[in-house]
């Protein structure tokens, strides 16, 4: 189970509309946490990618099926110094995820599809998908480097 | 939202693309590229997606496939106005050298 400061917690359905509620609401988080633009714009994307991965292979295209995300706040031991840290974690209840179907793609190869988990191990600092209790469970975590001097929210 | 409006020039299609291109959105980018390739076989067309402010894996596999559909006619697909945001998906997906990006819509409709 997760520590750390829990900043927000979101229950939502398998809708791609709801992607930009998504992305806004996280956006105004990052910058909030003191994350550089760049940064806010790579968390979001890799948050929408995740939860497009759920929607379309976990749930297959299922819409108002239900998806938790929780953000905290945490510390990450790195370089000998306890860091703080963005943790994300996506729960869905949707099929096993095939891992064949996620492992993305040679990018030399120009075709459609096949970025997403791409982007999101690219964006992110740590990636790790697991399933339990029935639930596929995906945690990502971003260092927040240039926030280490502002006062926690 | 997202919102396509479609200029006609002589032999060139322009598309002014604005809002998110995301899995909601991107099969109606991917509807209209190909309508314009395929179907019509515009010689060129253009997207300006200078009022596009987030692109996923998504819109970018859209555009993938009019470039593809582009090649399969002979005709050109041509970007520009990208902007920070859009400029670093594209770089992150390693295509970015694959399409053909100009800096304004001058060059982009140039003969």
């Amino acid at each position: 189970m997760s520590q750390g400061s829990l900043l927000l917690k979101m229950e939502l359905r398998s809708n791609p509309e709801t992607l930009c509620v998504v992305r806004n609401a996280l956006g105004e988080l990052a910058q909030t946490l003191g994350f550089p633009e760049a940064e806010c714009r790579a968390v979001v994307l890799a948050v929408d990618e995740a939860l497009t991965n759920i929607i379309r292979h976990a749930y297959q295209g299922r819409t108002e099926q239900p998806i938790e995300a929780s953000f905290r706040r945490i510390r990450v031991a790195r370089d000998g110094a306890q860091k703080p840290a963005l943790e994300i974690v996506l729960e869905d209840r949707g099929a096993t995820v095939d891992r064949e179907k996620l492992c993305g793609r040679k990018l030399e190869d120009v075709r459609p599809g096949g970025l997403g988990l791409h982007f999101i191990r690219e964006s992110m600092d740590k990636v790790e998908f697991r399933r339990r209790w029935g639930r596929n469970q995906l945690r990502m975590v971003k260092l927040l480097h240039a926030a280490e001097t502002r006062k926690e929210p | 939202m997202l919102q396509i409006a479609a200029r006609h020039l002589e032999k060139i299609t322009v598309f002014d693309v604005s809002g998110d291109i995301d899995l909601a959105s991107s099969p109606e980018l991917r509807k209209a590229l190909l309508r314009e390739l395929r179907e019509l076989r515009m010689p060129r067309v253009v997207l300006n997606l200078k009022d596009v402010h987030y692109i996923d894996s998504s819109g970018v596999a859209s555009l993938v496939e009019g470039l593809k559909a582009s090649r399969d006619v002979g005709s050109r697909l041509v970007l520009f106005g990208l902007n920070s945001a859009v400029r670093e998906v594209l770089q992150l997906s390693k295509l970015v050298k694959i399409f053909e990006i100009t800096d304004s819509e001058e060059q982009a409709v140039a003969p």
